[in-house]
């Protein structure tokens, strides 16, 4: 995996990332209100379009997660020559889908299905 | 072709400084991210409902506010220096650039106190005020 590809696949996620603080804020500020206002932000969070949206925050969420820690190590001095950052790009990409897939499958199963 | 001298050109336009600290900020905040952030994603998800009850109950446990307390700057402050550096790099309109960077500073400041006033009401219990003191009953 090439690592320009994955560096600016972390800048892209991290955006996303920061507009989805946006949600997160908005969610939390229903919860601390009333439960009318709370279903209110449940219904709009759970619509059809809004759902491809988690699926895609859980996935930045993950790579950004996953790749952070690579950046981490490099920081450390660890894993930077060629032959190490390219497997550890490739264990990056394969991490963060099966970990996007298990939150996914988590969050549905916890009724973001239905909600 | 500038005849300015290398230190000529250099003079006046600040030194480089605070890179450094924005480098270690970004670096210790994302390592704050992975435990807290980790932490609260996978506390959420082992939740058996998200209804209001169940999240607001979990949120105002001492362990869990703490972690939330702590997440929320966290967070914003990581969020904050990752989307300057990207308008630094992407924007070179300048007054586009300035506008952004405030933008960005406003917004940032904007969630960080909305998500402390939610977390406020939520460790005090409250989501509504008694009956005898909504304002204009």
């Amino acid at each position: 995996m090439y690592t320009m590809v994955l560096s600016i696949t972390h800048r892209i996620t991290g955006v996303f990332l920061s507009i989805g603080s946006i949600l997160f804020v908005y969610w939390l500020f229903a919860l601390s209100l009333t439960p009318d206002r709370y279903a209110q932000a449940q219904r709009i969070l759970g619509s059809g379009f809004a759902k491809l949206v988690w699926a895609g925050l859980i996935f930045s969420f993950c790579y950004h997660l996953a790749n952070g820690l690579r950046h981490l190590a490099w920081d450390m001095g660890w894993g930077l020559e060629k032959r190490q950052a390219r497997a550890s790009g490739w264990a990056v990409v394969v991490g963060a889908l099966v970990l996007a897939a298990a939150v996914i499958f988590a969050a549905l199963s916890l009724g973001g299905g239905s909600a | 072709m500038s005849l300015r001298s290398p230190l000529g050109r250099a003079l006046g336009r600040g030194s480089a400084k605070e890179g450094v600290g924005h480098w270690w900020s970004q670096r210790l905040t994302a390592v704050g991210l992975v435990v807290l952030g980790v932490w609260f994603v996978a506390g959420l998800l082992a939740l058996h409902s998200l209804d209001y009850l169940t999240v607001r109950a979990w949120l105002a446990q001492p362990v869990t506010a703490v972690v939330a307390l702590l997440l929320v700057p966290t967070l914003l402050w990581h969020s904050h220096l990752g989307v300057q550096v990207v308008i630094e790099d992407y924007v070179h309109h300048e007054p586009l650039k300035l506008l952004s960077l405030v933008l960005s500073r406003f917004v940032h400041t904007l969630l960080g106190v909305a998500a402390a006033v939610a977390l406020t009401r939520i460790l005090l219990g409250a989501p509504a005020m008694p009956a005898g003191l909504v304002a204009g009953s």
